[in-house]
């Protein structure tokens, strides 16, 4: 194995091909290993094994980030920097503050699932090894990849190519990182 | 292709009867490669003459005319419109609800159709949240200039000064602020979230150096991988939620600018609703009037199919019956309410002097052309649609002035009655607004993926790992 070695491409024609090929890979003992595909492939995140993503509790976090500053702005804005009377009322009450506070909550979870989405995906990233394979280029058209990664325990350049034939792959390469 | 017809033949057999089946998200059964092939082909190809027909006047309106009405005003005054004592809302607030509302139905297709696992909104999902974003773009333009004094906007966002200023937080106005601010922002993550995967795939596809580098930009490097999936969905589905939310708020809270003053004809509990159900309405309208052109010229029949349009006709449909119940309501709690104004401020909308002829096209157009859509003859002719499409914006349009300037112009005090009749400034900053989201909307259709490919090639047979066209063997 050389040192610049990024992993082993496969190509297949079909979700139901990588679905199944997947299966194999994982049951032959790689834990290092990722599919591509132009969509997301219904199954694919109990073959990978991969848990509840955990953008939500990002959202949840922005969420409530914004809804408590807001809160705080009003309580600090209205009642303690300018103290100002409206209507008789209170110059604070937490009804007063709920709709503003609720909006900007949004406002915070969407950044926040945004942020979340992207830091999880380690996105933006302008370059990728992949991106150097041109059959590579057809996985937003019509096919799907499986990449098993050189830092893979169970890695070996002939061992894994062989692997990857025997379940169906086709256009095999070796990615250089 | 032998082995395709085989399993063509299978699902024939397997298919339940003709009424009980769905129908196909997209037509003919191509193939991924063929699909990508025919929704990327706009965003690359020449740009078609239809496209500079309507380019160049929404761009002389953009460019030329809203400039000029809006250097104007701000230059010399509000008092450029016609809005005066007691009209002090104009054209300018009714263009304003008008946009939010077109923004709705956007917002509506696209988030709540995703919760509800309808498959049929991927193919029209990303132009109406595009129409979304482009609108709120127009509405949120209006409350800056109506202040009179736009330089002193910044007064609405809490904002440290050395005045010791803040905005007045129990007043709806200044939720309508963060209410508008946070749709524009939200929608707009949205939108652009969305369309990473398709920006993606038009960098794959580029041939040029310029086209690749740009796409490559947008695109921030997504590759695809099952993981970026994974977290690619889950902020979906979050988004989704939260835009839907939206939809219930932010016309809410413009309602609620209404319904918190004391005018006869505002002062209902029901505004927040019905200004919700009219701006999902009016979106729908509008839906109608982008997609029935744009799939005809950008050769998308079998993307957008009939049976889109059809549901999207029943969507307009059931809006509408709502409307027409909240019509019927309204009519009756200001007779059941025996307080002389409202009675008089609703007999009014009807039987008034100035503007009668306006509160019988709502009605007409609203409630009775609307009821066309009962007829499948009518939901399967195009024409009638974009006609039914285009009236609906103009009755909702004549809704929003019946609104605002119909319950202002006679109010308390006989001497204090007036009219309003719109100004060439009124008019001129509408259609340039409307010039200035049709030259954003035509920029969006011919360089950005304007049908959700990802997202389309996910909904049909061929993406289904459990479908033998997905390549699975036996039965479906």
């Amino acid at each position: 194995m050389s040192e610049k070695t990024y992993g082993i491409l496969a190509e297949f024609d079909s979700p139901a091909a990588l679905l199944s090929a997947a299966e194999k890979v994982r049951d032959a003992g790689y834990s290092r290993w990722d599919v591509f595909t132009p969509f997301p492939i219904h199954g694919m995140d109990k073959v990978m094994n991969l848990k509840n993503s955990l953008v939500g509790w990002v959202a949840l976090a922005g969420g409530a980030f914004m809804f408590l500053n807001v809160v705080g702005l009003i309580w600090f804005a209205n009642a303690f920097d300018y103290p100002l009377i409206v209507g008789g009322k209170p110059m604070f009450s937490v009804p007063m503050t709920f709709v503003p506070a609720y909006i900007m909550m949004i406002m915070g979870a969407a950044v926040g699932a945004l942020i979340g989405m992207f830091a999880f995906n380690e996105l933006p990233r302008f370059h990728h090894p992949l991106f150097k394979s041109e059959r590579f280029a057809l996985v937003s058209r019509d096919k799907f990849f499986l990449l098993i990664g050189a830092l893979d325990e169970k890695f070996s350049e002939t061992e894994t190519r062989k692997l990857l034939e025997s379940v169906g792959g086709a256009h095999i390469e070796i990615i250089e990182d | 292709m032998v082995e395709s017809t085989i399993h063509l033949e299978e699902l024939k057999k397997l298919a339940p009867p003709a009424e009980l089946r769905r129908a196909p998200v997209v037509e003919n059964n191509r193939g991924l490669g063929v699909l990508t092939d025919q929704l990327s082909k706009f965003a690359e190809g020449k740009i078609p003459r239809w496209w500079w027909i309507l380019f160049i006047p929404s761009a002389i309106c953009a460019t030329v005319v809203l400039p000029m009405a809006l250097i104007y005003q701000v230059s010399t005054g509000v008092g450029v419109w016609g809005n005066n004592h007691p009209v002090m809302w104009g054209l300018d607030i009714v263009s304003f609800i008008w946009w939010v509302g077109v923004a709705h139905a956007g917002t509506l297709i696209s988030a709540l159709l995703f919760l509800t696992r309808q498959h049929w909104r991927t193919t029209i999902g990303r132009a109406a949240e595009a129409m979304t974003v482009f609108s709120v773009m127009m509405a949120g333009l209006y409350p800056a200039i109506h202040v009179g004094r736009a330089w002193f906007d910044w007064f609405m966002f809490p904002i440290p000064n050395s005045n010791g200023n803040w905005p007045q937080f129990r007043s709806p106005l200044m939720w309508d602020v963060f209410a508008v601010n946070t749709y524009l922002v939200v929608s707009m993550l949205f939108w652009f979230m969305g369309m990473i995967p398709d920006l993606a795939g038009l960098r794959d596809r580029a041939v040029t150096r310029p086209r690749k580098f740009i796409f490559s930009l947008l695109a921030m490097g997504w590759t695809g991988s099952a993981r970026q999936w994974h977290h690619y969905e889950k902020a979906y589905v979050v988004l989704c939620g939260l835009c839907t939310l939206l939809v219930f708020t932010v016309s809410s809270i413009v309602g609620l600018d209404f319904c918190t003053a004391q005018i006869a004809g505002w002062h209902a509990t029901i505004f927040p609703l019905y200004f919700v159900i009219g701006a999902v309405f009016c979106g729908f309208g509008m839906m109608l009037v982008i997609l029935i052109p744009l799939r005809k010229w950008c050769g998308l029949e079998n993307v957008i199919t009939m049976s889109h349009m059809d549901k999207v006709a029943k969507l307009t449909l059931v809006s509408g019956l709502i409307i027409a119940y909240i019509y019927a309501i309204e009519f009756f709690i200001a007779w059941y309410s025996n307080d002389p104004y409202e009675r008089w401020v609703f007999g009014h909308r009807l039987f008034g002097h100035t503007y009668w002829f306006l509160g019988w096209t709502l009605i007409v157009v609203n409630v009775g052309v609307t009821q066309l859509l009962w007829f499948k003859k009518i939901r399967a002719n195009l024409a009638a649609l974009f006609i039914i499409g285009v009236l609906i914006n103009l009755g909702m349009w004549t809704e929003r002035f019946v609104i605002v300037v119909g319950s202002l112009y006679q109010d308390f005090l006989p001497a204090n009655w007036g009219k309003y009749i719109p100004t060439r400034w009124d008019l001129a900053l509408y259609a340039g607004s409307l010039g200035a989201f049709f030259m954003l909307y035509l920029l969006f259709v011919k360089f950005l993926p304007f049908i959700a490919i990802s997202e389309v090639k996910g909904a049909t047979p061929q993406g289904n790992p459990h479908h033998p066209l997905g390549g699975a063997k036996g039965k479906p």
